[in-house]
């Protein structure tokens, strides 16, 4: 009886401490879910969703807090990504959390600027590089087109303008020919 | 030495009608220098060269105008002696119909040289030949442009088994290698030597599809004396002259996904690049010219030696455009892409310009739905199953088209030819690569923004403590100060934390006071008696003008 009692306790021993060494040495940093999230997210750190960042709204969205239609950057495809990752259903961007535009990079006209920095403490990314009295200008390869520097300008002198396309962005059209109506001619 | 060897067979293909007579009648001629060159910078795979020139700038034929930009690129070259008189976007000759940085040259009629120097490249190292190469702007010219210096490169091995050297050129109405080889056979051959030394290629094997009877004797001719180099003849099937293809039917060897020839030992190239090759190694001459095919609708269909830059419409002009031509194709009828204007020029990648009508490429009949008849599987040169990169290319499941391997698709067009339903096949593959890349690029940049974000948060983290240490620190030193202060003076009446205090608001005094002073205007002091004088004089006016304007002050002032 002892005996048996004794086998269980020391099984019991034996198993608690390759778990508890197990938890230790294996452990999981951080939440891999609100990694996979973050990747689909598009990185603009707009706060548009109403987090202060990307990794927030992952980490709102892994807690079951927010909704994944709140990205208008991401756009309907991020909206879908999302969905099959979390296998919730695809819903229509949230209206109040803005609306998907065409990808923008901010300009600075150097002939308002008047070198204030707010639109440099305002940048996510540190796109922005220019002192206090000094011109400023954004680095428009890594401008994610938040539009966060816009608000605190105090001369509106930042402006948002689309990124033209060139012979290296340019993509193949979809090959869809429009069907034509059969209008009957009239005599 | 042809007939021995054994020929493999590649899966698929078809037979285009071939329509190359009507270029090879006559031989190669030299088109004239047009009335002005638009060169543009980004001729090749890889970066865009920087421009070396500006708007005024004189330049000599074969003068670097376009410097490379890393090794992934390549540079380019004025095409005649002239005048720059612009760096500016101009239309490409891309489907697009966008346009890019390119370098107008408006030519002296002199065509003067640089002056040319034989690259000795026994005596160099293989780095310094392929950093000549690249200098020299020598790229592939069997029209994937890809910078040749890249691939002159034996990898770690040190050496090759076969270097295989496409002749084959299968694509209809195309005949510029076809004629480069007839009538200049010796010249590329002493490139293939060049190549085949820089990769210590055990044996070359040219291949020539059996279309080309004159190619294939001027050929054997030349390579009659090279030691291990033979003439090749493939059969005459499309698309026999991709690369991948090329390999399989004379190595057999079967180059599989996600792995290059040189991992088995052999390396590929078009014998127009080797012919360019020669000419830059052996005459010192970069590459500013190359041979273009004109035909399809026109009178007089011939190869012509063409300076990069030249407009196409100049060449059309040589060669009599029927007048119901509607469109330029750069490339064959298979794989060729529509130009937006026929006023875009020649570049490296122009093997030829295909002149189009209603007539000769009658508008597709209309799409009809798949009905999985398997054909164009049959026909996939690269063994792939085109109906389901369809069916995922047009729902845009992009991850499933890359899973059944898109990216192995050479677009060689044999899918869209063969389908009974008339689907444009490699329209679709083309619209999910772009847009897989572009997907790509955007995935780069959201890793590099968060990047930026989480350095960005981390550097405000560190301001802060920064400035919190500062501040304690600076805290602590002045109570210190003070307390030493306090202490040689001696006053017992109050506690020492009074004193401290005190001490504090002394100090602060003290630094406001000496801030002051700082800010307050310097120069009026120890002024000479002439400049007190002459201060004096001013303000005098100054009162007597005031005085003058009084009667004209508004009443209520």
């Amino acid at each position: 009886m002892i005996s048996a009692i004794l086998v269980m306790a020391l099984g019991a021993i034996v198993l608690g401490a390759a778990l508890g060494y197990a938890a230790v040495k294996f452990r999981v940093e951080g939440d891999p879910l609100v990694e996979k999230i973050d990747a689909i997210l598009p990185q603009t750190q707009c706060g548009q969703c109403g987090f202060p960042g990307c990794k927030p709204y992952a980490e709102a969205i892994a807690k079951g807090e927010a909704e994944i239609n709140q990205c208008p950057p991401g756009g309907e495809e991020g909206i879908r990504k999302l969905a099959d990752l979390l296998g919730r259903e695809v819903k229509e961007l949230s209206a109040e959390h803005g609306i998907e535009k065409p990808k923008a990079v901010a300009f600075i006209d150097e002939q308002i600027c008047i070198g204030c920095t707010l639109c440099i403490q305002a940048c996510p990314v540190d796109a922005i590089i220019g002192a206090a009295k000094q011109m400023h200008t954004i680095v428009a390869d890594q401008c994610t087109g938040c539009e966060l520097c816009l608000p605190p300008c105090p001369v509106n002198c930042i402006s948002m303008e689309p990124l033209p396309e060139s012979v290296e962005t340019w993509k193949w059209k979809y090959p869809v020919f429009a069907i034509k109506p059969a209008t009957k001619e009239v005599a | 030495m042809s007939m021995l060897h054994r020929l493999f067979n590649f899966h698929g293909g078809v037979k285009p009608a071939y329509n190359k007579e009507a270029s090879t009648q006559q031989p190669i001629a030299v088109s004239p220098a047009p009335t002005f060159l638009v060169i543009p910078l980004h001729q090749s795979i890889g970066g865009t060269p920087r421009p070396l020139v500006q708007a005024g700038d004189k330049v000599l034929k074969g003068q670097r105008i376009g410097e490379a930009d890393g090794n992934v690129s390549s540079a380019v070259h004025a095409s005649t002696s002239g005048t720059v008189t612009a760096v500016e976007m101009r239309l490409m000759p891309h489907t697009s119909g966008l346009p890019a940085l390119c370098v107008v040259i408006e030519p002296d009629g002199r065509d003067e040289w640089i002056t040319r120097t034989p690259f000795d490249y026994r005596n160099a190292t293989p780095t310094q030949t392929r950093d000549y190469l690249r200098d020299a702007g020598v790229v592939g010219l069997g029209g994937a442009v890809f910078p040749s210096h890249l691939k002159l490169n034996p990898g770690k091995s040190g050496k090759l088994d076969t270097l295989v050297i496409n002749g084959a050129e299968c694509e209809p109405f195309i005949t510029c290698d076809d004629v480069l080889m007839r009538e200049r056979a010796e010249a590329t051959v002493k490139g293939i030597a060049i190549m085949r030394e820089m990769l210590a290629a055990g044996r070359v094997l040219v291949g020539i599809e059996d279309n080309k009877p004159e190619a294939i004797a001027a050929m054997e001719k030349a390579v009659a004396g090279e030691k291990d180099m033979a003439v090749i003849v493939v059969p005459t099937r499309y698309p026999a002259g991709g690369a991948k293809q090329l390999i399989r039917v004379l190595t057999g060897i079967e180059v599989p996904h996600g792995k290059r020839s040189t991992d088995y030992g052999v390396q590929c190239f078009n014998v127009g690049t080797a012919y360019a090759i020669y000419e830059a190694i052996a005459l010192g001459q970069p590459l500013v010219s190359r041979i273009v095919t004109v035909a399809g609708n026109v009178e007089k269909a011939r190869n012509y030696e063409v300076l990069f830059g030249t407009p196409m419409a100049d060449l059309i002009a040589l060669c009599d455009a029927k007048p119901d031509t509607d469109r330029l194709i750069m490339g064959g009828p298979m794989m060729g892409v529509r130009m937006p204007a026929d006023s875009v020029p020649v570049v490296k990648a122009t093997n030829c310009v295909l002149v189009g009508s209603p007539i000769l490429f009658p508008p597709p009949p209309p799409e009809m739905p798949c009905i999985r008849c398997g054909e164009c599987a049959k026909a996939c040169p690269a063994d792939l199953q085109p109906f389901e990169l369809y069916w995922f290319s047009r729902a845009k499941i992009f991850g499933k088209a890359q899973e059944y391997n898109l990216f192995d698709c050479i677009e060689c067009g044999c899918c869209a030819y063969v389908c009974p339903s008339h689907i444009p096949l490699v329209d679709y593959y083309r619209f999910a690569k772009s847009e897989i890349w572009a997907r790509e690029k955007e995935k780069e940049a959201a890793d590099e923004a968060r990047v930026r974000y989480e350095f960005r948060l981390f550097r405000e983290e560190r301001e802060k403590e920064e400035k919190a240490a500062r501040l304690a620190a600076k805290t602590a030193a002045g109570r210190e100060k003070a307390a030493a202060a306090l202490a040689s003076v001696d006053q017992p009446t109050t506690t020492p934390e009074e004193d401290a205090k005190k001490a504090l608001i002394a100090a602060a005094l003290e630094r406001a006071k000496a801030q002051k002073a700082d800010a307050a205007p310097q120069n009026t002091e120890q002024l000479t008696s002439e400049q007190q004088a002459e201060i004096a004089a001013i303000e005098a006016r100054r009162a007597e003008i005031r005085e003058m304007a009084k009667p004209h002050l508004p009443p209520d002032n």
